[in-house]
Parts: structure tokens; sequence; C-alpha cells
């Protein structure tokens, strides 16, 4: 449960994506919302389990097939519009190439790298769970997941903890 | 944009009530700030972060919170703890400065 006064605002976030662009919203939120004194709440669901997957969290990827906003403008080359081709982005190194270019436009503006982000929520008093039918479905276990993940709980059990939040769904 | 006395010093303050300028700051209004926000006496935990904050601020805005422990060497739990609920607003508010610009 969220443990602040009755006066605090509180902010929820569901995650349920797990590529590199969709792991970061909630993070820069979250933590946003921690140094403005909210409290959070973050609930973990489906794909959005690999934020909090130690073996996953820090090898999350962005791919260019079927992703309209990534242009070829983005890995330096001089078209402002042009699209990454499908074509293109089927080929083997394609999502790795894209990854790398998003990582290192974030590593120069000192975003930190996901595992990080995550303990800094922790550390500043985020309370992290992770959806047990997610959990269950994908056959993970507790050590699957950062120590500092406050529980694996059920959706009633969110919207019982969530009660005046504001909710956000990524 | 008004004027507000704290401790006996007239100070220009926004509507949130951040000094709009950090050299009408001193000492003692950030003890009385402090008190505002709920955190009755500064260590000298509390006053490194503010001093360091002052020392690095950019165009008169507080460091972000990720810059405060990377040039502070304090933990993340440790500033929450030094200024709960809230560490971002408060450092900057009681440091005279104005709110972070950066989101990390």
């Amino acid at each position: 449960m969220l443990n602040g006064t009755e006066n605090t605002r509180k902010m929820a976030f569901v995650c349920t994506k797990g590529t590199l662009d969709m792991a970061y919203p909630a993070l820069v939120m979250g933590w946003a919302a921690l140094g403005n004194g909210v409290d959070v709440i973050m609930f973990f669901a489906f794909w959005g389990l690999d934020i909090i997957r130690k073996s996953r969290q820090d090898h999350l990827e962005l791919a260019p097939v079927g992703n309209t906003s990534m242009k070829l403008s983005m890995m330096g080359l001089p078209m402002e519009n042009a699209g990454i081709p499908n074509a293109l982005g089927v080929l083997p190194g394609m999502t790795a190439i894209a990854t790398r270019l998003m990582k290192e436009k974030m590593r120069a503006l000192g975003i930190p790298p996901v595992s990080e982000y995550v303990q800094m929520l922790i550390d500043g008093g985020a309370k992290l769970y992770a959806c047990k039918l997610s959990v269950d479905m994908m056959g993970l276990k507790r050590e699957d997941f950062v120590d500092g993940l406050a529980g694996i709980v059920t959706a009633s059990d969110f919207i019982d903890m969530t009660e005046g939040a504001q909710i956000i769904f990524i | 944009m008004t004027t507000k006395t704290i401790e006996g010093f007239t100070v220009e303050v926004n509507e949130e009530g951040f000094l709009v300028s950090p050299e009408q700051w001193n000492e003692e209004i950030a003890r009385a700030i402090a008190r505002e926000e709920g955190i009755e006496e500064l260590t000298p935990q509390h006053w490194q972060v503010i001093r360091w904050c002052r020392e690095n601020a950019v165009n008169g805005r507080s460091p972000t919170l990720r810059q405060i422990t990377a040039g502070t060497g304090l933990s993340t739990k440790e500033l929450f703890a030094l200024f709960p609920k809230g560490p971002a607003k408060k450092v900057a508010r009681i440091a005279g400065l104005g709110k972070p610009e950066g989101c990390v």
C-alpha cells in the first residue's frame, strides 16, 4: 500500500511494454513524481516485466520494423523524412543498430540505463509490483526480479492499493 | 511575483514560494524555509547538499537529483531521507534556487 498521508498526491504507472522506448516514460515520470513529493506505485505486466527482470532489463531493444517514427536521418543520413524501409529493418543486426543508437543518445544526455533508473526509483520510495498473472504465464519466479521489488500481486490487489491515485497506462 | 519577509529579510518569491534572486538568499532564510518544508534542523549533511547546489546552479536553477547524488557522493536513499517527500523541489527552495531544469 501507499504509505503517504491522506493529502499526498498518488500516481500509479501500469507498464505493459518491454521495448527500450516504452520502458523510459514510466521511469522518467515516476522519478519526476518522487522528486515532487508524489507517492508512486508501478505495476509491471506482460512484456513490461522485462523492465524489472534482472537478466533482461539492460537488454531491452528498439526495432526499426514497423516503426514509422524512425527515420534514416536518425542514423546520420541526410534524408529528413525518409523512413527506414521495413525491408531493410528485417536485416540481421538492424535492431541492434537502432538500439545502440538510442542508447548512445540517452547516454549523451546523462540518462541512466534501465537497471540504474529502476534502483533509483526503489531508493526514492516508489513501490514496484509484478503482475501475478503475467509472472505465472511466463513461468517466472521472485528471484528473477530486482531485489527491491515490493511484491507479486494480482490485478485486484493493484486496484485496491491505487484507490485515489492517478493511473497512467503505458 | 511578490515580496515576502523571511526572518526580517525582504525577498522576492514566485507563486510557488521559490526565491527569484539567488543572491537574496542567506543561511537564516534557508533555515526558515526548511522549517516551512518540515525540516526542523539543517544538519551538516543538509548544508553539504545546499552548498553544492548553490555552487553548481545553472542560471539560478538547482541541479537535478541525479546530479546532486553524483556530485555530493550521497546515495539516493540518503538524499530522500534528508529531504523527504519531494527532494527536487525542497532542495531548490531551501537553497534559494529555481526548480531543476533537467528530468533526471
